[in-house]
């Protein structure tokens, strides 16, 4: 529906003060996320520099039934904060204070424009530790964070981002600000609204402030790097490993083109010729992690690992994670579009789940390079593919059809980490089933009548 | 850039590489200040998509924002997926000045003496160099200032005549002779750049480069005009007559008859490397040129290649190093410096915080942009004054003036100085 009139020029009378743009320059960096292909216009782009700005947004925004697209980095994969026709995009990067580190609570408290790594070092620099670390960190927000429910390379021993949230300050269609959560570690007083914002991809309210769990920092760590020559093995060994009763902090996995891609950006000495790798650490107490690293490194020889080498000092333990972090970009190295996909399946189930990927690629002739959070059963098959050749992109759209169908089949998600947005918005049903997309309308409605937040991501109002 | 490349007639797989990830950003010292996508390499791009596009005309606002862009390429170093921003943003550059979006009658003037007239013609600029230095040297300008004449000046050029860097006396030539041999065997011989800001500015640095090729058996030799080398009018949309110096760079020092064409200025430097790239079709020079970009070497990564030889003069000083970008970024040269400047004994070397975020120097940035180009002085200076060094080395000449401007405007007791100065003073503190 279009704006009657001058949508910018109302938009500034009725938020004074309030940044808004709407040139052709200002624009078009904000039609698109990190996912690929998505694109879309917005009609104007406002940047918040406080709450009480967001209010008078979606206070405007409910007045003059003009959606609203809450925005924290756009390094979104799956297209949530991609604009909507005719809405408007408020961004929140210049909302990015840490408010308080509570040492005696052990809380952070911090405007949701925040960076996960600023985050993550204001918490260090308190002695104290932030675990959830995307591979996006050093620029994701931990309200696109929160929003998204995002995980990291700790998710095995830590969880996810979830788990850190112990209060939220969101603003509701219409401008309404709530406050939901706490300091307190117990809480039982009513629904814990707080819950249903974490996750919700900007589609129930507006996040502005993020009251954050921290907990104190391990005090040994070790990070092994396992080398295969078979994609399988790999996957066996994370198997066993959990199997063994042992929780790691971290289990990432990359196969040989993604081995080959990261090699190109980092030149750390990755073998080339590996078919997989596995990039293993165990931390918490010294003694613990002395006796985990032993069995781990066992299980990984007995599973067929060919050469298990282990990180001299810290640096190069941290090179290896950054190394692997960039996995997803240096992907695109190889070809113009990389299509990245989610699919999490039991633990158990890895081992044929990684079968079934490769097997698939080879089908439908398809170049795929897969890495991922293996220890969380979590996956990133990446179709290494040209958004130009049509023909190449219909076989994409029928292999990731084929991935999504197997992962639920072995009681596995379309995604575990990225969210469903516009890009797994038609998979979703097919992943919950007919009766929770329902009551998902249901909340929907209830929070945000006229669907003026993020409306048509994750699903459409009407089915 | 093969000069005459828009972005529409780019090959499109080089736009379509970046894959908008925006790890680039937190990067980016624009981005950084602004928090406005527009403002990042991410945001950038898109617009230089949309221009291949062609849904954008290049507009006066894409002029802006591509003038705006620092061109330090830090994000070419964060980006995981190889993008060659350099080639994007020279090109759109070079879009945005054909298309005009920027015309204004007085830039077109400055534009036409600078990139078009004293930055082509060595000689001219050198005479211009010694009238400054007169007027410098003769008291003139101290007497300017103290009767407040600048403040007769409109804003603009009341900044400018206070970035006025200190001329020496003597240029290169006066100080260099054109073949100069090392006294032990020679083992290589390598070309030496002089540069222009270097030459009008720092020719002594010149001259201590040309000592440090001496002491490690280089036969050094120094043509006494040279051009310029062509980067100030590439990283200003003016990719034609950058591809006409590079030609009369490659006719005066023949690759082919040189172990290594020398440079010490970082942002030449990087622009020497892709002689190539910007003569890729010519069909006389294509091939002399992909020989140049091989032989050309970043002193300091060349002294490193060759196994310079360790220094015995001391020098007890605490030294912290700045990356200049073109360096670190444009060369991913970072190593190699930090080498040299830990052979010599006596010298401590401390980490600066930040060492490769851009001083806002940038070429021709601090005249253009001067508030931001401020903005990052500072920061820089306040880094520095953590390290509680009493030295800041750094290997470009833009760095050098505006780190040295930054240092005088807080009345620091620091120096700036080069590595390859603090090389050749060591090998010099030998002889005493
Ligand atoms: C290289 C790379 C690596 C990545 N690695 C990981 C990884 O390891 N694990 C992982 O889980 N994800 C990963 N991601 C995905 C992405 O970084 C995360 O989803 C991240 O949380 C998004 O944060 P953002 O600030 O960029 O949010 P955006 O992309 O701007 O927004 C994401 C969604 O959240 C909504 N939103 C943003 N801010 C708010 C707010 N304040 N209130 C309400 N809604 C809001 C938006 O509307 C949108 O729906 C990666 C992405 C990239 C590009």
């Amino acid at each position: 529906m279009a704006f009657p009139g001058n949508l910018t020029a109302a938009l500034r009378a009725g938020c004074a003060g309030l940044e808004v743009r709407d040139q052709p320059e200002e624009l078009i960096p904000y039609s698109f996320d990190g996912t690929a292909v998505l694109q879309q216009l917005p009609a104007a782009v406002v940047f918040a520099k406080s709450t009480q700005e967001v209010v008078s947004v979606l206070r405007w925004s409910a007045l003059n039934k003009v959606p609203v697209v809450t925005r924290g980095s756009g390094t979104g994969l799956s297209g949530g904060s991609v604009p909507v026709p005719g809405g408007i995009v408020l961004c929140l990067s210049k909302m990015d204070k840490i408010l308080e580190v509570d040492a005696a609570n052990l809380t952070l408290r911090a405007e949701s424009g925040a960076l996960t790594a600023t985050i993550s070092g204001a918490a260090e620099k308190a002695g104290l530790f932030y675990p959830p670390d995307p591979g996006s960190m050093k620029i994701s927000t931990i309200g696109g964070n929160v929003a998204e429910n995002s995980g990291g390379l700790r998710g095995l021993k830590y969880g996810v981002t979830r788990d850190y949230v112990m209060g939220l300050e969101v603003v509701l269609s219409g401008g309404e600000v709530i406050w939901t959560g706490n300091k307190c570690v117990k809480d039982v007083a009513g629904y814990t609204l707080r819950d249903l914002f974490i996750g919700s991809e900007g589609t129930l309210g507006v996040i502005t402030q993020v009251l954050l769990k921290l907990i104190p920092p391990p005090a040994a760590r070790k990070t092994m790097l396992a080398v295969y020559d078979d994609m399988e093995k790999a996957a066996h060994t994370v198997s066993a490993i959990i199997a063994a009763k042992i929780i790691p902090c971290t289990l990432e996995f990359l196969d040989r083109v993604t081995i080959r891609c990261v090699e190109d950006y980092a030149k750390i000495g990755l073998p080339r010729d590996a078919e997989a790798i596995l990039l293993m650490e165990t931390d918490g107490h010294p003694a613990a992690v002395e006796m985990e690293a032993a069995a781990m490194e066992k299980i990984a020889r007995e599973n067929g690992a060919r050469s298990l080498k282990t990180a001299a000092h810290a640096a190069e333990a941290a090179s290896l994670a950054t190394a692997r972090r960039s996995a997803f970009s240096a992907l695109a190295r190889v070809a113009p579009t990389t299509i990245l996909e989610d699919a999490t399946v039991p633990r158990n189930c890895l081992p044929e789940m990684i079968g079934f990927i490769q097997e698939v690629g080879k089908k439908h002739r398809l170049k795929i390079g897969t890495f991922g959070h293996m220890g969380d059963g979590n996956l990133h098959p990446t179709f290494l593919t040209d958004e130009k050749n049509r023909d190449e992109m219909h076989r994409v759209e029928a292999a990731m059809q084929e991935i999504f169908h197997r992962a639920v089949e072995l009681g596995g998600t379309i995604t575990g980490e990225h969210g469903v947005g516009l890009a797994k918005k038609k998979f979703l049903e097919g992943a919950v089933g007919r009766e929770n997309v329902a009551i998902m309308r249901r909340i929907k409605l209830a929070l945000d009548p006229h669907g003026l937040l993020n409306p048509g991501k994750i699903f459409d109002l009407s089915s | 850039m093969s000069s005459g490349e828009t972005l529409a007639s780019l090959d499109y797989s080089i736009l379509q590489q970046c894959m908008h990830c925006g790890l680039c950003l937190p990067t980016c010292p624009t981005y950084d200040a602004t928090k406005n996508e527009q403002h990042s390499p991410r945001g950038r791009i898109s617009l230089m998509r949309a221009i291949a596009d062609g849904r954008l005309a290049p507009t006066r606002g894409f002029g802006e924002e591509m003038s705006y862009c620092l061109g330090c390429l830090a994000c070419e170093t964060a980006c995981p997926a190889g993008v060659d921003y350099a080639h994007l943003f020279e090109t759109a550059r070079a879009d945005g000045e054909r298309a005009g979006v920027l015309d204004h009658p007085l830039r077109r003037i400055v534009r036409g003496l600078t990139l078009k007239f004293l930055f082509t013609h060595p000689r001219c600029l050198r005479m211009a160099g010694r009238l400054l230095w007169l007027y410098q040297a003769s008291g003139l300008q101290k007497l300017a200032r103290v009767l407040g004449l600048p403040r007769l000046l409109p804003n603009r050029l009341r900044e400018l005549e206070a970035l006025t860097p200190i001329i020496l006396a003597k240029f290169s030539h006066q100080l260099i002779a054109p073949v100069e041999n090392p006294k032990e065997k020679r083992r290589y011989r390598v070309g030496l750049l002089t540069g222009c800001v270097q030459d009008l500015v720092f020719a002594d640095i010149n001259r201590d480069t040309a000592d440090v090729l001496l002491a490690n058996g280089c036969e050094v030799v120094t043509p006494p005009v040279q051009p310029c080398c062509g980067s100030l009018h590439a990283h200003n949309g003016d990719p034609e007559t950058a591809a006409g110096m590079a030609r009369r760079m490659i006719d005066l020092f023949n690759p082919a008859s040189f172990d290594a064409i020398v440079t010490n200025a970082a942002g030449c430097g990087s622009h020497l490397k892709n002689y190539g790239r910007l003569l890729d079709g010519d069909p006389v020079y294509a091939n002399r040129a992909r020989e140049w970009d091989r032989k050309v070497k970043d002193i300091q990564e060349w002294l490193v290649e060759i196994g310079f030889r360790t220094p015995k003069g001391v020098i007890r000083e605490r030294v912290t190093y700045h990356e200049a970008c073109h360096l670190c970024h444009g060369q991913k040269i970072t190593r190699q410096p930090r080498e040299i400047l830990r052979s010599i004994p006596g010298l401590e070397l401390v980490e600066l915080p930040e060492s490769t975020w851009c001083c806002g120097s940038a070429g021709v940035y601090n005249l253009t942009q001067p508030e931001t180009a401020m903005a990052l002085q500072k920061r820089k200076v306040g880094h520095i004054f953590s390290t509680q060094a009493r030295v800041v080395a750094t290997s470009n000449p833009g760095c050098h003036l505006q780190i040295s401007i930054g240092l005088a405007r807080r009345q620091a007791d620091v120096r700036v100085d080069q590595p390859v100065s603090l090389l050749a003073r060591a090998y010099r503190l030998e002889k005493d």
